[in-house]
């Protein structure tokens, strides 16, 4: 193995030593939403006419346990080694910011993915979904897991605390991811947060997602992908300049 | 070849008091130009008191820290602009008892040999382990390791990939006497085998017994840089040593190294040690034990860093 496959393998394995923590309990969290928000609101909803809301509900919650969970590897994995200290195992290598970056953002990848397919492994039963273009859904999933692990790192290098950590979490992250069209379609908005919802990176993401599960969503798919690729290609661009300079890691 | 070698190489951190009374801001001068090749199979010892810079000098040498200004290079690569080859060559034990708490030992050494581009190199890490006492260990989690322990993991994962410069920051604090052995046999037999070895510690006694040339740092500047035996021969006095039950004079006081009831006193001629002995009995105290030593490697040191100490007063 060269130096960027050890380092996403470890970083892989990583989580995957702590799984009942990274992906068992991300995926329980979204069953439960989706039985309590699919019981209550069931028989009251219908998006787009004729699509179930339980159905409508879940490529949501799918892509929110992807894109929250990517974030949360890479931020944990590095704001823990700083804390630890044993990031200095890291610093010492030859290993080159791409490697870095690569390693990183892929296991993101992996491990949102993981928790996307287990959330629906368990509740893709009880619903009525279709999979009209599986390559929107893999392409949007991969991206929006991409820029979350980047943004991740972003964070990661950024806070010193576990507290400034769980602020960015809190405060960005969640917000963002929930008022991203996961529980309803920003159609049903008053204009102005119609408006405001096409602010929200995160948007693109879930309603580029749910085309491929239905054929249909908020916005064009391509106009998602073109937002979704810029996002990735920016957010991208910062984390690999950060990681070259050593932003907070080399003084 | 030089192993080593640091050309006027200065590193300034922005002061903690001034920077948030002061805009501007004031720096504070952790290396102020300092100089230093090591050759390639030199046993090397980089001696100086808390905070004198040894740690930023390594840090900047692993490439953990970036010099503000001068050059830095490992076997000809400079630690910047070609810090691949320059850490490929280079096997770092970090002061700090640091460890990641998902993996075993075993698992370990193979993950950072992987990030060196090391495939298969389980023959290595067998013989690292077994070197170092750890072989036992092998499938233990790090968590579960004692102190002294994780310290021979941390020397093992400096060696994995083998480098040809090894730098050792105090890899003895705090440590029992069986790994300090252990760890000084096998250090010393990479040694004879070719690799450079850079080491900081505050236990004189090992700098003398293992390296061969030894440099002294103070607030950031190198105040001595010597073969051990020359550093050893300039000490310019021997030592009146005696064990002493109550307070001593304060003009004797001044001079002294005292361990509990062992005084240590440095003496240049006959005349030094009479005037000395009868400030004590005109005190009314009674040396037991006299003795008359050549001085070792912590006189000399104390002798550089109190001189530094008057110079810097004089100035001042």
């Amino acid at each position: 193995m060269t130096g960027w496959q050890t380092l996403l393998y470890k970083e892989v394995l990583r989580f995957w030593k702590v799984a009942f923590q990274t992906i068992a309990a991300p995926v329980l969290t979204s069953v439960l939403y989706m039985l309590i928000f699919g019981h209550v609101l069931e028989d009251h909803v219908k998006v787009y006419d004729q699509v179930a809301y339980t159905s409508f509900l879940l490529p949501g919650l799918i892509m929110m346990g992807v894109l929250q969970n990517a974030f949360a590897n890479s931020s944990s994995s590095l704001v823990q080694s700083k804390i630890m200290g044993n990031l200095v195992f890291l610093l010492l290598t030859p290993l080159s910011h791409w490697s870095w970056f690569v390693a990183y953002v892929a296991s993101s990848v992996v491990r949102g993915l993981a928790v996307g397919m287990g959330v629906f492994l368990i509740t893709g039963w009880m619903v009525n979904i279709q999979f009209i273009y599986p390559l929107w859904i893999l392409a949007f999933a991969i991206m929006g897991a991409a820029m979350m692990g980047a943004l991740g790192v972003i964070a990661g290098l950024w806070a010193e605390k576990f507290d400034q950590m769980a602020a960015f979490q809190n405060f960005i992250i969640m917000p963002m991811t929930f008022l991203s069209g996961v529980f309803y379609s920003i159609h049903s908005l008053p204009a102005f947060w119609q408006q405001l919802s096409h602010l929200n990176p995160f948007f693109y993401m879930i309603d580029g997602f749910r085309y491929g599960f239905f054929g249909q969503s908020d916005v064009s798919p391509w106009v998602s992908l073109s937002v979704v690729a810029t996002a990735l290609a920016v957010v991208s661009s910062v984390t690999l300049y950060l990681l070259r300079t050593g932003y907070k890691i080399r003084s | 070849m030089t192993a080593i070698s640091f050309q006027s190489v200065s590193k300034a951190y922005p002061s903690p008091k001034s920077s948030k009374s002061n805009a501007s801001g004031g720096t504070f001068l952790a290396l102020d130009g300092v100089s230093l090749d090591i050759q390639e199979g030199e046993f090397f010892g980089l001696l100086g008191p808390n905070g004198a810079g040894k740690t930023t000098m390594i840090s900047v040498l692993a490439g953990l820290t970036r010099a503000t200004s001068g050059k830095v290079s490992v076997l000809g690569h400079d630690v910047q602009s070609d810090f691949a080859a320059a850490r490929r060559s280079l096997g770092v034990v970090p002061q700090e008892l640091v460890f990641d708490p998902f993996f075993n030992v075993r698992e370990l050494l193979r993950i950072q040999s992987g990030y060196f581009g090391i495939k298969n190199n389980g023959a290595w890490i067998d013989e690292l382990l077994e070197s170092l006492g750890l072989s036992d260990k092998a499938n233990a989690n790090m968590r579960q390791l004692s102190g002294g322990m994780k310290r021979r993991v941390l020397v093992a994962q400096a060696l994995v990939h083998k480098p040809r410069v090894i730098v050792l920051d105090e890899p003895t604090a705090g440590v029992d006497v069986e790994l300090r052995q252990t760890l000084w046999q096998f250090i010393a037999k990479l040694n004879k085998q070719g690799h450079t070895v850079l080491l900081t510690t505050h236990y004189l006694e090992e700098a003398e017994a293992l390296c061969g040339r030894i440099a002294m740092l103070k607030r950031g500047q190198m105040v001595a840089l010597e073969k051990t035996s020359v550093l050893l021969k300039s000490a310019t006095s021997q030592v009146l040593r005696f064990k002493l039950d109550g307070e001593l004079p304060a003009e004797v006081a001044a001079l002294a190294r005292v361990t509990g009831r062992v005084v240590q006193l440095p003496v240049h001629n006959a005349a030094e040690i009479e005037s000395h002995l009868a400030t004590l009995r005109m005190a009314g105290l009674v040396a037991e034990d006299v003795e008359i030593r050549q001085a070792d490697l912590e006189d000399v040191f104390l002798e550089v860093m109190n001189r530094q100490q008057s110079h810097a007063g004089a100035q001042a």
